[in-house]
């Protein structure tokens, strides 16, 4: 799963998005793993993150498949953290989304001295990953680099849509939900806040940044189509 | 997958969620459908809208009236108000679709969900990549564009002429009838995915060339490539070698997945260390 590897732009976008995430191993250290993964994601809301995430049941939003009529006048757009922790079940990826530099390094030193035995892994700026490492006393392991998009790029979006749809890098998030909803937004008929929450929902592992889609979203609506 | 036609009410709305494009409505029965060759059977229109239940007949009345009076109601864009999506019984090859591009189906080759890979995200457990080497993900098709299987191929072959390893454990992998060549089963080449990843890793001293081999086959194929490169750092946490060949051929390093290596064994039975592939040549 490269889910976080290959977000949409530059170091300076990323200053809000930084998704760290905690890996078993099959075969190796996922005997009785779920009571670490689901500590690790307790750990994580000391620190205020915007999206926690469980691989095989989803984030802090979730689509509902008993909606009731009425929600389209009152629908909840409320993270629900508690669910993702209480849902956790499965021996697989846990993450926790947070959108500033400092609560990330505090987690990640936590986590550290937590010594749950399971893989950690810094999805961010190279730089922001460096300052995470430095906080806790860490040095890299290893490294895993995006070298971007490439090939027939002709068939991609433009920018704004691009950093979007590729926060969920299963693909979830489609482009043209994403086009639609900074149009929707522009057009005044829906808030940022209640943009991001749809797409957010179609993010099957919770590592959609609700925070940074937030601002692209508000950053759009001065643009130019 | 499949809609409902007796159910759907054409609003529209799913339209924009699927990530292939796949869906659309179709003006002479009224109803949205599924281009089944497009689609690659992902699951986000049935996992990710939110569903209502009620009754199509009324939700079609409501819809005429208010088209005829030029109203718009502004429903929330992210529903199927008559849970008109019903998946559908997937055979082979055609589950080969969603295991490639629904997140929430592990793999079986691997266990892994998402495209099945562990990378090294857990390099300081399995010492995927050790030192002196550097690891290869090749991804197809992503974001949003998708990959046919037969322009994978073209990619495997061209690794495998090159006489790379690749990765065991990787979905890809297991879909090969010949290793050696790099030749994937025929009978899946047909088949759309939302994305695929090749796995390969090399000694350092071959970066530049896997990178200017990707890059001739991209011209060749019509869909996105996403590289990801793995580098084991050194004990100070730098990576002084891969880096710097990446940056000669043009790359901006800006993102990156980091492993801090706080992973360990820790289960009771480990498995048994594989020995390395051959190295192989040309076929």
């Amino acid at each position: 799963m490269t889910n976080t590897l290959h977000r949409f732009g530059d170091a300076e976008s990323f200053r809000d998005d930084i998704v760290v995430i905690c890996v078993p191993s099959r075969g190796r250290n996922d005997e009785n793993i779920v009571p670490k993964l689901r500590k690790f994601l307790e750990m994580a809301m000391k620190y205020k993150p915007v999206n926690l995430g469980d691989a095989r049941h989803g984030g802090v939003h979730r689509p509902s498949k008993h909606l009731n009529p009425l929600s389209h006048w009152k629908r909840d757009f409320k993270p629900d953290f508690d669910a993702v922790i209480a849902g956790f079940d499965t021996a697989t990826t846990a993450a926790a989304v947070f959108d500033n530099i400092e609560a990330a390094e505090a987690f990640v030193t936590d986590v550290r001295k937590a010594d749950l035995g399971v893989s950690v892994n810094i999805s961010t700026s190279i730089e922001g990953a460096l300052k995470c490492c430095q906080a806790a006393g860490l040095p890299r392991h290893s490294a895993g680099y995006s070298l971007g998009f490439e090939g027939k790029t002709e068939h991609l979006p433009s920018a704004d849509v691009l950093t979007l749809s590729t926060m969920c890098g299963h693909g979830m998030v489609s482009t043209s939900l994403a086009k639609k909803m900074i149009d929707w937004v522009r057009e005044g008929r829906r808030t940022p806040e209640q943009a991001c929450t749809y797409m957010s929902r179609f993010c099957s592992c919770g590592i959609f940044n609700p925070a940074r889609a937030r601002r692209i979203l508000e950053d759009s609506r001065g643009k130019n189509q | 997958m499949y809609i409902n036609p007796d159910k759907c009410v054409a609003c529209g709305n799913c339209t924009y969620v699927c990530p292939m494009g796949a869906i659309y409505v179709d003006p002479l029965i009224k109803r949205a459908k599924v281009n089944l060759d497009e689609c690659v059977e992902c699951y986000a229109c049935y996992n990710g809208l939110s569903q209502e239940h009620l009754n199509p007949t009324l939700v079609r009345a409501t819809r005429r009236i208010f088209q005829a009076l030029r109203l718009r109601f502004d429903p929330e864009p992210d529903v199927c108000p008559t849970a008109a999506f019903e998946p559908e019984e997937l055979t082979w090859p055609r589950v080969v679709r969603r295991a490639f591009s629904d997140p929430r189906v592990p793999h079986e080759s691997t266990g892994v969900e998402g495209r099945g890979t562990e990378e090294v995200k857990t390099n300081d457990v399995t010492g995927r990549v050790k030192a002196g080497e550097v690891g290869f993900t090749i991804e197809f098709g992503r974001p949003g564009v998708g990959v046919w299987m037969r322009e994978i191929q073209d990619m495997c072959w061209t690794l495998a002429k090159a006489g790379v390893d690749f990765e065991t454990r990787n979905p890809i992998t297991s879909l090969m009838k010949d290793r050696a060549t790099g030749t994937l089963r025929e009978d899946i080449l047909k088949e759309k995915l939302m994305s695929a990843i090749i796995e390969i890793k090399v000694p350092i001293s071959r970066t530049e060339e896997i990178v200017r081999l990707v890059w001739e086959v991209e011209k060749r194929i019509d869909t996105v490539v996403a590289l990801g490169v793995g580098a084991r750092c050194d004990a100070d946490g730098v990576d002084r070698e891969i880096a710097p060949i990446l940056e000669k051929l043009g790359y901006d390093l800006v993102r990156a997945k980091t492993n801090i290596g706080l992973g360990k064994n820790t289960n009771a039975v480990l498995p048994v260390e594989q020995p390395a592939q051959p190295q192989l040549v040309s076929r």
